[in-house]
């Protein structure tokens, strides 16, 4: 497929008003020894049907469960039918970065009002346009605290996502930053005890995660009372949007930056994105974050409109003084994040619940099994641990049955052995619960 | 036009759920009070009102298939249609990122496929297809870099990058502790050998280039560059924005880049999303295979498989893989050309350039007067000297005329910059009349200046106010 649109004559008298004659004259700036004198080695071009026909067979060879017990920082919710309208119009998608605000105030007041609702969402003042995903924001926020406060120690609580963490410290190590772990305790929380401990004063910022990695929610207000004795900055996590449809806010209990992914929100799993990343902060933040902000303003007739706006906070004003190098985030993804928020309104609220019925039947069904026993305390949203005598057993039998089975936490925490992390959302029917219970008897 | 908060009505909603089926339990007995929110402020809105808001909003966006996209450095060329459809194949888009990899031979086959491609026209040893953008790209290329060296023993704490380059580049190299150190342009607006010399200490860790540079010019030197960064040990870094400029032609690798980040959303036609998401692939030579970031794909004769067994990985720069999806609509589009297909939409980009170049450099200030590559960059000096119209004022003008403005005021080196950027995707036809329609605005520029300055006379919001915004920041609606 060719989509280039110049015939043969439009090239010739394209060559002959530039004063070219062949159209290796422009390369001439290459050196020839760099020239390629074969073409790279790639196969063949396709016809539009050839290709539809290839990429058919490369997605067929991947298997879809029937049924997801899997969470673990990616979910399987159900998408109403608007986000996909929206989104496929070509006026959002084939659209770059608004710059030019005149002829870009579909997204800018779009994303004015994603912002908004996700500061409502977090209990924060303020949010930003969007961050890679979750596990970047989490890490921008840390390397923002450390540079704002000058201090050189994380701490992360375990008990956040794994990937979260190895993000963290990635971006940690780059800008010489000590990262802590802190333990949870037997509830499944953070080990307040531990983190004062570690709580000295060269800590920047402390990062939980609620709903943290094992489902479990955690308690934010002691957290942030202690995190701020010392003068550093609560990160407060989440990997679960939907929780945030009952759950008190991070913000509102303290923190300082409220971090996390949004795919929940209308973004189908896509095998791991794009997704959405979450930064909403308090105020004083406003002139600190990372990212782009649409900001409310008037045109010269009075009338209100959206631009980007405290760009001296970024790369391409600030350069290496910028707060951070983020340049393109994921607007789209922002955009259907918003649609998706508006579309539940309050029903946001209704589905959260669903989620918690859903998960206390399928942990009340799984227990069931003869040596399943529950293994933290505290209460939970829709993902929950369990210990189980053959963890890997267990989902194969699942996987036979075209299910996906329970995270499997060994690998990422040898003391956690033999425990697996199941997901409930309102995809699962009673009926599919029962099955999945028989399946393990 | 109204917010959705200001067209929300209590009761209604767009979407509804469905009863609970299982053996229902209190929520306050499995979830203390104490951690449940009282209120819910999200906006509650009927379907067909809520379509109607978000195609409202739709109408005032303007995207390429709207009209011609000429933003300099973004490569705005035509995004097929097959490949939104490809990657909107359920097989695609329901496969969880922690499904086995047994489930996900076709995802894997795919990602892994377009790393060798990606080997293949860029002549690099490995790529990794984990970052997210262009900038995240750039991040991983300079923490790969800072772990070569750090591996090596060696404290080198500067980093290089040219005074044309992209503000990303600065802010990539501070994200990663190293002190950034401008590089001054030659009068043929490349690197200035001299300079370079003098610079490139043995504390300088690595030279960020863009080839062709942001002026749209190949760097004539760059055999003599690569020579004096890896003379002194250094690295040299390719910053791919400009890809489009050089596929099929030449390969990054073959030139001496040690790294190169790409931007699949502009070089490979995946659609940017009105910002995002976009895709940033590194692709390193051999010296930097093992600084990669994990997990990475092996082949074996089972099949494809994920690994995180790589002791000297920098590790992860975000959650699970890449943006997948937008990988697979760029896989879909190499498919498609294939390697003489990409040949000649580079041929063609570079073709548009100089023809715009030479129909507009009597009426604009060509500042750098040769050949360009696949964009070509004028100054709107002569308009400001003549009736004081500004770039901004020419650029607002021509939205009038159906067209998204050039990319202004960048580069920084070029007073009143106007970056044109085609794409191969335009046809003849096109490209005259914008060349018309940037004639017409020359002459307004003498005749009318005012019509100018009040543009765009033809979007519903005018010029914003842009002060006020950032003196006062709303971004938040504080409203109902």
């Amino acid at each position: 497929m060719d989509y280039t649109p110049h015939t043969a004559a439009d090239i010739a008298q394209m060559k002959e008003f530039i004063g070219i004659a062949s159209l290796e004259e422009l390369f001439a700036d290459i050196p020839e020894k760099f020239r390629l004198k074969h073409l790279p080695d790639l196969p063949a071009a396709l016809s539009e049907q050839e290709t539809m026909t290839l990429l058919n067979v490369i997605s067929g060879k991947n298997q879809i469960p029937r049924l997801t017990l899997t969470g673990a920082g990616a979910y399987r919710h159900f998408i109403p039918a608007v986000v996909g309208h929206i989104t496929a119009r070509s006026e959002f998608y084939t659209a770059y970065t608004p710059y030019q605000a005149e002829i870009s105030q579909g997204i800018l007041q779009a994303i004015y009002e994603y912002q908004t609702m996700i500061a409502r969402l977090t209990g924060t003042q303020i949010a930003n346009a969007s961050m890679y995903d979750g596990a970047s924001a989490m890490a921008e926020a840390a390397v923002l605290s450390a540079k704002t406060l000058n201090r050189n120690k994380i701490i992360t609580a375990r008990s956040v996502h794994p990937a979260y963490r190895s993000v963290v410290r990635t971006y940690s190590w780059a800008n010489g930053y000590e990262v802590v772990e802190i333990p949870f305790n037997k509830s499944g929380q953070v080990d307040l005890t531990a983190l004062q401990k570690e709580l000295t004063q060269n800590v920047a910022a402390v990062l939980v995660q609620s709903p943290n990695f094992f489902g479990v929610i955690e308690d934010i207000a002691p957290v942030a009372d202690t995190v701020h004795e010392q003068g550093a900055f609560l990160v407060a996590g989440f990997t679960e949007g939907t929780a945030l449809g009952i759950l008190k806010p991070a913000g509102e209990a303290g923190a300082d930056f409220v971090v996390g992914e949004g795919q929940s929100f209308g973004n189908p799993l896509n095998y791991g994105g794009p997704y959405l990343g979450i930064l909403a902060a308090q105020e004083k933040f406003l002139r600190r974050i990372p990212g782009r902000l649409v900001g409310a303003t008037v045109d010269k007739n009075g009338n209100r409109g959206f631009v980007l706006t405290l760009q001296t906070r970024e790369q391409h004003i600030r350069r290496e003084k910028a707060t951070s190098n983020i340049c393109s985030n994921e607007a789209l993804c922002a955009l259907a994040a918003g649609i998706y928020l508006a579309a539940l309104g309050k029903n946001l609220q209704k589905l959260a619940l669903l989620n918690v019925q859903k998960a206390q039947y399928l942990k009340s069904q799984l227990l069931k099994t003869a040596g399943w026993q529950e293994l933290f305390t505290a209460p939970v949203y829709n993902e929950f641990t369990l210990k189980c005598p053959d963890p890997r057993k267990a989902n194969e039998k699942l996987l036979q049955e075209g299910i996906s089975g329970g995270y499997e936490l060994q690998n990422d925490y040898p003391e956690l052995a033999n425990t697996l992390l199941f997901c409930a959302t309102e995809m699962l029917t009673k009926e599919d619960i029962d099955s999945v219970a028989a399946i393990l008897k | 036009m109204d917010l959705i908060f200001e067209k929300s009505k209590q009761g209604r909603s767009a979407v509804d759920i469905q009863p609970n089926d299982v053996p229902a339990v209190a929520i306050e007995a499995v979830i203390d009070k104490k951690y449940l929110r009282n209120e819910l402020d999200l906006p509650e809105i009927a379907e067909v009102d809520l379509i109607r808001h978000y195609t409202n909003l739709s109408r005032r966006n303007f995207g390429v298939d709207l009209g011609f996209y000429p933003l300099g450095s973004c490569t705005m060329k035509y995004n097929p249609k097959i490949n939104e459809n490809a990657a909107a194949l359920p097989g695609f888009t329901s496969l969880h990122p922690y499904a086995a990899d047994g489930l996900a031979q076709g995802n894997l086959q795919l990602l892994y496929e377009m790393q060798k491609y990606l080997c293949e026209i860029f002549g690099m040893a490995e790529f990794t297809l984990q970052p997210a953008a262009g900038a995240h790209g750039e991040l991983t290329g300079v923490m790969m870099i800072k772990k070569y060296f750090a591996k090596k023993g060696e404290k080198r704490h500067r980093i290089l990058i040219p005074d044309a380059a992209h503000g990303t580049n600065p802010a990539s190299g501070a994200l990663c502790g190293f002190e950034t150190v401008m590089l001054p342009s030659n009068a043929e607006g490349g690197v200035d050998i001299d300079h370079l010399k003098s610079l490139m200490t043995a504390d300088t860790a690595a030279l960020m280039l863009t080839n062709p540079n942001t002026l749209g010019l190949f760097e004539r030197n760059i055999e003599e560059v690569a020579r004096i960064v890896h003379g002194k040990g250094g690295l040299l870094y390719g910053d791919g924005a400009n890809a489009n400029a050089y596929l099929g032609i030449a390969r990054p690798g073959d030139i001496g880049f040690d790294v190169i980040q790409l931007n699949l959303h502009k070089t490979f036609s995946t659609p940017h999303g009105g910002g995002g998401p976009g895709s940033g692939p590194v692709g390193v030579g051999k010296a930097l295979v093992d600084f990669l970031p994990v997990p990475r794909i092996t082949k074996m004769e089972a099949g494809y498989f994920w690994s995180d067994d790589f002791p000297d990985s920098i590790g992860r720069m975000r959650a699970f893989y890449g943006n997948f999806n937008v990988i697979v609509k760029a896989y879909t589009y190499i498919r498609s050309l294939g390697a003489e297909g990409l040949k000649r939409a580079t041929e063609m980009a570079v073709l548009n350039a100089n023809y715009i170049k030479e129909k507009l450099k009597s009426y604009f200030e060509l500042p750098y007067d040769r050949i360009c590559m696949h964009e070509c960059v004028f100054s709107g000096k002569r308009q400001v000297a003549e009736s004081g119209v500004h770039t901004t004022d020419i650029a607002k003008r021509l939205i009038d005329f159906g067209y998204h403005p050039p990319t202004i005021y960048f580069p920084l080196i070029v007073p009143e910059a106007i970056m044109i950027e085609p794409t191969e995707t335009e046809s003849k036809e096109t490209l005259d009349a914008f060349c018309t329609a940037m004639i017409a605005i020359a002459g307004e520029a003498k005749a009318n200046p005012q019509q100018l300055k009040n543009a765009p006379l033809s979007t519903a919001i005018n010029r914003l106010d842009e002060v006020t915004a950032a003196r006062k920041p709303d971004v938040c609606w504080k409203g109902n």
